[in-house]
């Protein structure tokens, strides 16, 4: 396994307030981040994510433990061998007007320079670099401000890595952008992780993403329970389902994906299979019903029928005059009147 | 040949996509042209005219065309042509510092309460010395003299201290700005009160001072004024970088290695010093803190310090010394009141460029 970068040694979490008792979020963390790979840190919200997050930043101390940065005791280090290590991506969205957002990367250079701050030829390079491996080259003369979400995103990226750190950390990087440009960021992190051997932490809400991209998974369950391992591991773990448990979400092993609905109120026996076999189920469920098997006894009945490019259905319920529509929207609705009328 | 040139011109633009940061040797050039234009301007002009050659002759150790001249020059206008030089490059720096240290584009020096603490001082000395009756005298007596100049000092010096202590203690800066909102609230209540039972010989005399001038400081006070200044602007030059960090705000400064209370403390009291020694000199000089920096980062289309620090300076000279040109309302014996003009003549301008260049939005957010 490649060189661990950052590392927990009996990590506790959490606020000691100047009056009253301190306030643990999570005790006894062992962690290790390795060069080269992307690690994503889920968890339900207010578990605590930002608390680690900043912790291992060093932005807030621990209430035990220690965290070492490439060997080293964070607590030891000046900010600026700090900064020589590690950099981040904030969610706080940064507004500076009349900065390029080659000057902005050039900011990154900060614990490089000397006290006046002047650039040397290297240092440009670097921003040079860092602008190229984000693919933002034709943004480089561009004022922050005027960018979209997504390309400022590409720029802040570039900046952390201007910094030319062992660890990035980044708290929620694809938060603002819309799929597609989620898509991208979490490739192009990858891609910076595998290509500059350097690691990455970040926290997301994207359970898919993340459980696709990730070469690791830091789960944080209620209570300052910290799950870790492969996504795939902690699937078959279980992990999911404890640490997402509540009302209206459950986690679906076999599709390694959530479910939103709430929960069946009553079944529906499924006649049909194929695509619109698959499909129609979708919107049962959405539709608040369990399906079951054709062969089950149920009081509401949904066949379908037609082939795939003009599908029709047929709604049976409670054994009345089966009613013929052409679109999932009506099948829904007569369902849902259905449970109404009871 | 403008066939052979045109080509590589367009091939250079097209090899390097990379914009150049720092300040072009031309911007500054004519920084340093217009600065030493209206200084000389400010020198010839005035109640007198006196021809710029001679103003020339005067500055280079030559013998004027009249006595009286030379004496107009070196006594009167030399000292508040460089007053006006000092105070308008202190106000522009000290008003960039402040923005940017609270992110905030209508923060001005005046926003750490320095000026009312100055303020303080000298109505505590005009409005309230003593309560007999030949101190009316003494007090008219001493306007524009030391007494005013020291108890500005003091009250400036005394709120620096304590935004210093508190810099030192709070969490974030924005605590900072609103504890010096609620000090500059207290002090003008002071002031307030101070006026209300006040005489109106005296209320005219503390008014006078808040009007604000170039023109009282001698050359003895100038050998406070001029080095105060000048470190204040050389501690300014040194924080550019930790300036530069603080633009993407605390946490990225933070993040990289700024210690954030050793900066916001030598950012506060550099600031503070700036603001405070022009208004102790001069009186609290309004609008050029606020608008000196929004005119650099127009002018110059950036929110790089090491550019904007000379350029607030230089360009904060020009617009003192030329607004204390138009106050002098040449060819009149009239003198208007300096803070009436910074802002009449300022205020327009500076929202002309800025709508004009479309830079208003994306500075801090607004």
């Amino acid at each position: 396994m490649s060189a661990t970068v950052l590392a927990t040694g009996n990590l506790s979490i959490g606020y000691a307030p100047r009056r009253g008792p301190r306030r643990v979020i999570a005790a006894d963390l062992n962690l290790a981040l390795h060069a080269g790979e992307v690690v994503c840190l889920l968890g339900p919200n207010g578990v605590g994510k930002s608390t680690l997050l900043r912790t291992l930043v060093g932005m807030q101390p621990p209430l035990a433990g220690r965290v070492f940065l490439d060997g080293v005791d964070l607590a030891t280090l000046s900010a600026r061998e700090v900064a020589r290590r590690l950099s981040v991506v904030l969610t706080e969205r940064i507004e500076v007007g009349q900065l390029t957002a080659y000057a902005l990367v050039a900011l990154g250079r900060h614990p490089h320079t000397d006290w006046t701050g002047r650039l040397t030829p290297r240092d440009e390079e670097v921003v040079r670099w860092a602008l190229e491996a984000v693919d933002a080259v034709n943004l480089a003369s561009r004022p922050v401000h005027e960018l979209s979400d997504g390309e400022r995103q590409r720029v802040m990226v570039a900046r952390a890595l201007a910094q030319e750190p062992l660890v990035m950390i980044l708290d929620e990087p694809t938060a603002f952008l819309d799929l597609p440009r989620r898509v991208e960021m979490m490739r192009l992190l990858r891609r910076l992780a595998r290509e500059t051997n350097r690691a990455l932490l970040l926290s997301t809400h994207d359970l898919d993403l993340a459980l696709r991209s990730a070469d690791a998974i830091w789960l944080m369950a209620p209570g300052g329970v910290m799950h870790t391992g492969a996504p795939e591991d902690l699937v078959l773990g279980g992990a999911f389902e404890t640490a997402f448990a509540g009302e209206g979400i459950t986690f679906d092993r076999h599709q390694g994906q959530f479910h939103i609905h709430p929960p069946a109120r009553h079944r529906v026996a499924l006649v049909g299979d194929g695509l619109v076999g698959a499909w129609t189920s979708r919107a049962l469920e959405r539709a608040g019903c369990l399906v079951v098997s054709s062969d089950e006894p149920a009081s509401l009945r949904v066949v379908v029928d037609g082939d795939t490019r003009h599908p029709c259905w047929e709604v049976h319920i409670d054994g009345a005059t089966p009613q013929r529509v052409g679109s999932l929207r009506e099948v829904a609705m007569l369902v849902q009147q259905s449970q109404v009328h009871r | 040949m403008a066939e052979t040139t045109q080509p590589i011109v367009e091939s250079t633009a097209a090899v390097s996509p990379w914009p150049r940061l720092g300040l072009r040797p031309l911007a500054l050039v004519v920084m340093f042209g217009v600065v030493a234009g209206a200084f000389l301007l400010s020198l010839s002009f005035g109640s007198v005219r006196i021809p710029l050659e001679q103003v020339l002759t005067i500055l280079l150790g030559g013998e004027a065309e009249r006595a009286t001249w030379r004496t107009i020059i070196v006594d009167f206008r030399l000292p508040k042509a460089l007053t006006a030089t000092l105070a308008g490059a202190a106000l522009g720096v000290s008003g960039l510092q402040m923005q940017t240290l609270f992110r905030n584009p209508l923060a001005d020096p005046f926003v750490l309460g320095v000026s009312s603490g100055a303020s303080l001082g000298v109505a505590l000395v005009v409005l309230s010395v003593g309560a007999a009756n030949n101190t009316l005298l003494a007090v008219a007596g001493l306007l524009g003299n030391l007494s005013l100049v020291v108890a500005a000092s003091l009250g400036a010096g005394a709120v620096l201290i304590l935004v210093l202590t508190l810099a030192r203690r709070v969490q974030s800066s924005v605590t900072l700005l609103i504890l010096g909102l609620m000090i500059g609230y207290l002090t003008s209540a002071v002031v307030s009160l101070l006026l209300y039972f006040s005489i109106a010989e005296r209320i005219h005399a503390y008014v006078a001072w808040s009007f604000g001038s170039f023109g009282g400081v001698t050359w003895t006070q100038m050998r406070v004024l001029a080095p105060t200044i000048l470190a204040g602007l050389l501690l300014a030059l040194v924080l550019t970088k930790a300036l530069n960090a603080l633009l993407l705000g605390e946490a990225y400064a933070r993040s990289m290695g700024l210690d954030i209370r050793r900066a916001r403390v030598g950012i506060v009291a550099s600031g503070a010093v700036l603001a405070g020694a022009v208004t102790a000199f001069c009186g609290p000089i309004a609008f050029l803190g606020i608008a000196i920096p929004h005119l650099c980062r127009a002018l110059l289309r950036s929110a790089d310090h090491r550019v904007l620090i000379p350029a607030c300076a230089l360009v904060g000279a020009a617009a003192a010394l030329l607004a204390d040109l138009a106050a002098q309302a040449p060819g009149t014996n009239v003198v208007l009141p300096l803070n009436a003009i910074t802002a009449l003549i300022g205020a327009p301008t500076v929202v002309w460029i800025i709508l004009r260049r479309g830079v208003g939005r994306g500075t801090f957010g607004v």
